[in-house]
């Protein structure tokens, strides 16, 4: 059992890392999804694996059964999911709103907080969305 | 004995609260101040309690430890709270000054304190898993606080400070998962009765070092401070202040507990690659600031710089040493906090904070150029100030320790930092405006200049304190350093006396 969920923490792991490598904001979140589950995973694993033993006490008796699951890990693990999809959540909007403002999820043009040199300025601006009527009128002059 | 502990957590939620509920009204602002004010009051009396009994801890709900949660104080932490309160207290004040109504609304305040008591609640948990939940509330009103406004550079900056930070605390949630895995429990008094006891102590250093990426990610270490230059000059000043002076700091207390409580078995190891990474971290930091001209990047880099002042009194790892990293945390958040609120009444006098493109402060404001000169100086390390003394301390104990090398980069480090703030006093100060503006003091309205000065004012006077006056403060960073380099009566404190292996015991009964 825990070899299983090791090989799937590793493929999680490889996977996510593969994707937060990506210039694309987007692509990288998705890594982070997949790496915070992955990170779910490990405490869920390192707390002991127990099959078929759920962690409640049996009615009329006074304590749980001798071999039940640990409960603990669990809770940690729902705490976790639960922080991750908040700040999940506010990421995706802080990209979102990126994406509107700056019209780009390319990590390496998102230059306007440490801009290189006055080119890689110029190349933003470039690549913000431009009104349309500026074209014509050029070429009208 | 808890409530003496839980007070500087809940006052902040509980002024949060209020703030938000009267954020459009310009009473939100004086909730936050006076919130701030009674949790000076609150940490006071904690300081008091643990000056006076030594270490305390409580058990929340009752639950006996390590099966509860528990806060734990001892001086590291006392001092630590007692300075966020300090600092909380000063940027609320200037925020009344700084923020402006549209940020207001959006619930400046009510994240601000929120972030405050995220920050005080990671100095005063004694549990792992506790501390992960701290640095999430932080995080996610830092998020909030950094992205205010939503200024294109704001974006930019806050994407790269949500990613990495978002990687931080994954590694950690590992460390922690795999911790619990070993020891079977969480709670960091029982960590180091637990830890040394294990067999495989090979797998308990590179869980140590899973720590020490996450948490050094958090401290803005070299080479995991990427996300600190990047961010740290987009937000309001007010919010620059806040995080330059108490969130990387947060890092490093998590470092210094962790590497002083729990994992001090194989120190030869972990503590050489802090070794190593002290000195990258204050190399990279200063010459980044070299690079820079702008007011609020080159404070940026200079907190990556004396970050690496800290985790060098760290991993010496000697009595003095941590003498050393523990005056210098405190020195340096006065410190550098309030350089970015000088920052701040730079901008607004002058236009800009682009070193270029403003001047002439000097002339039209000597009294805020005496104000920058003391913490630009104490930064610097020049004596009388405080961080001449925080900046001695170490380079002693490395001399002491015989880290040549170290020595050496640590003193190199701060006649660059001098450069840097000559730098910055030479273009904002001394040269005229470029546009030929006077940036008079007198230019801001009567209300927000008391407000803009008094903290930048007071801040100032603690840091002449501190550097007139160090006996006080150097004795009482040693009686903390002692209490890290010997847990035994946190353990004791909070686990009980029994906890203790048998010789522990032997030798604290043969105590005085």
């Amino acid at each position: 059992m825990e070899q299983i969920v090791a090989l799937l923490i590793g493929a999680l792991v490889a996977g996510a890392v593969y994707l937060m490598l990506s210039r694309s904001i987007v692509r990288f979140l998705l890594g982070l999804v997949l790496i915070s589950n992955a990170a779910n995973l490990v405490i869920f694993a390192a707390g002991g694996l127990t099959l078929g033993a759920p962690p409640l006490v049996p009615e009329g008796a006074e304590a749980p059964p001798a071999l039940v699951a640990n409960a603990l890990p669990q809770a940690l693990v729902l705490t976790a999911i639960v922080i991750g999809f908040g700040l999940f959540a506010f990421a995706l909007a802080l990209v979102y709103r990126t994406y509107t403002e700056i019209g780009t999820t390319d990590s390496d043009e998102l230059r306007l907080a440490e801009p290189v040199d006055d080119k890689a300025m110029s190349k933003i601006l470039v690549t913000e969305p431009q009104p349309r009527v500026a074209e014509p009128l050029k070429a009208a002059e | 004995m808890s409530w003496i502990l839980a007070t500087p957590i809940a006052i902040p939620f509980l002024t949060a609260v209020a703030a938000y509920l009267l954020r459009d009204k310009p009473a939100a602002g004086w909730i936050s101040v006076a919130g701030a004010a009674l949790l000076l009051v609150a940490s006071g009396a904690l300081m008091s309690a643990v000056l006076a009994d030594g270490v305390i801890a409580g058990q929340m709900g009752t639950w006996p430890a390590p099966f509860g949660i528990t806060l734990v104080a001892d001086l590291l932490s006392a001092v630590m709270v007692v300075i966020t309160a300090i600092t909380a207290l000063a940027v609320a004040v200037y925020a009344l000054g700084d923020v402006n109504a549209a940020q207001e609304r959006m619930g400046y305040h009510a994240l601000f304190q929120v972030l405050i008591a995220g920050v005080t609640g990671a100095f005063l948990t004694g549990d792992l898993f506790n501390l992960y939940v701290w640095f999430e509330v932080m995080l996610i009103s830092s998020f909030g606080l950094l992205v205010l406004g939503g200024t294109k550079e704001q974006l930019d900056g806050g994407i790269k400070y949500v990613a990495l930070n978002l990687v931080s605390t994954i590694l950690f949630l590992s460390g922690i998962g795999l911790l619990y895995g070993m020891t079977g429990t969480l709670n960091m008094a029982d960590l180091a009765v637990t830890v040394p006891e294990l067999e495989n102590q090979g797998l308990v250093t590179v869980v140590a070092m899973i720590f020490m990426i996450a948490f050094g990610m958090k401290a803005a270490v070299f080479p995991l401070f990427f996300w600190l230059p990047a961010s740290y000059h987009t937000p309001a000043f007010s919010v620059s202040a806040v995080f330059a002076g108490l969130l990387t700091k947060v890092g490093v207390y998590a470092l210094i507990r962790m590497f002083t409580l729990v994992f001090n078995g194989d120190v030869g190891y972990t503590h050489t690659v802090l070794l190593w990474v002290a000195g990258f971290t204050m190399v990279t930091g200063v010459l980044g600031a070299a690079a820079q001209q702008d007011f609020r990047k080159i404070l940026s880099f200079h907190i990556v710089s004396q970050i690496g002042y800290m985790i060098l009194g760290l991993a010496l790892f000697t009595p003095l040493a941590i003498v050393g990293a523990v005056f210098y945390l405190v020195h340096h958040i006065i410190v550098k906090a309030n350089l970015f609120l000088v920052s701040g009444v730079a901008s607004r006098l002058t236009g800009s904070t682009e070193l270029g493109r403003i001047g002439g402060l000097y002339a039209s404001a000597p009294f805020l150029a005496i104000l920058f000169l003391i913490p630009a100086f104490s930064l610097a390390g020049f004596p009388p100030l405080s961080g001449f003394w925080a900046k001695y301390v170490v380079v002693k104990a490395s001399l002491d320790a015989e880290a040549w090398i170290l020595a050496a980069a640590a003193l190199v480090v701060g006649a660059l930092t001098i450069y840097s703030m000559t730098k910055i006093w030479a273009e904002a100060f001394w040269k005229p405006h470029p546009d030929g503006r006077l940036p008079a003091l007198s230019s801001i309205p009567v209300r927000d200049r008391a407000f803009l000065i008094a903290p930048i004012a007071a801040l100032a006077v603690l840091t002449c304190v501190i550097g007139l006056a160090p006996e006080p403060f150097v004795q009482f960073a040693e009686r903390s350093a002692e209490q890290l380099l010997d847990p035994s009566s946190y353990v004791a404190t909070v686990l009980g006396p029994d906890a203790l292996p048998g010789e522990e015991v032997a030798r604290m009964e043969g105590m005085p």
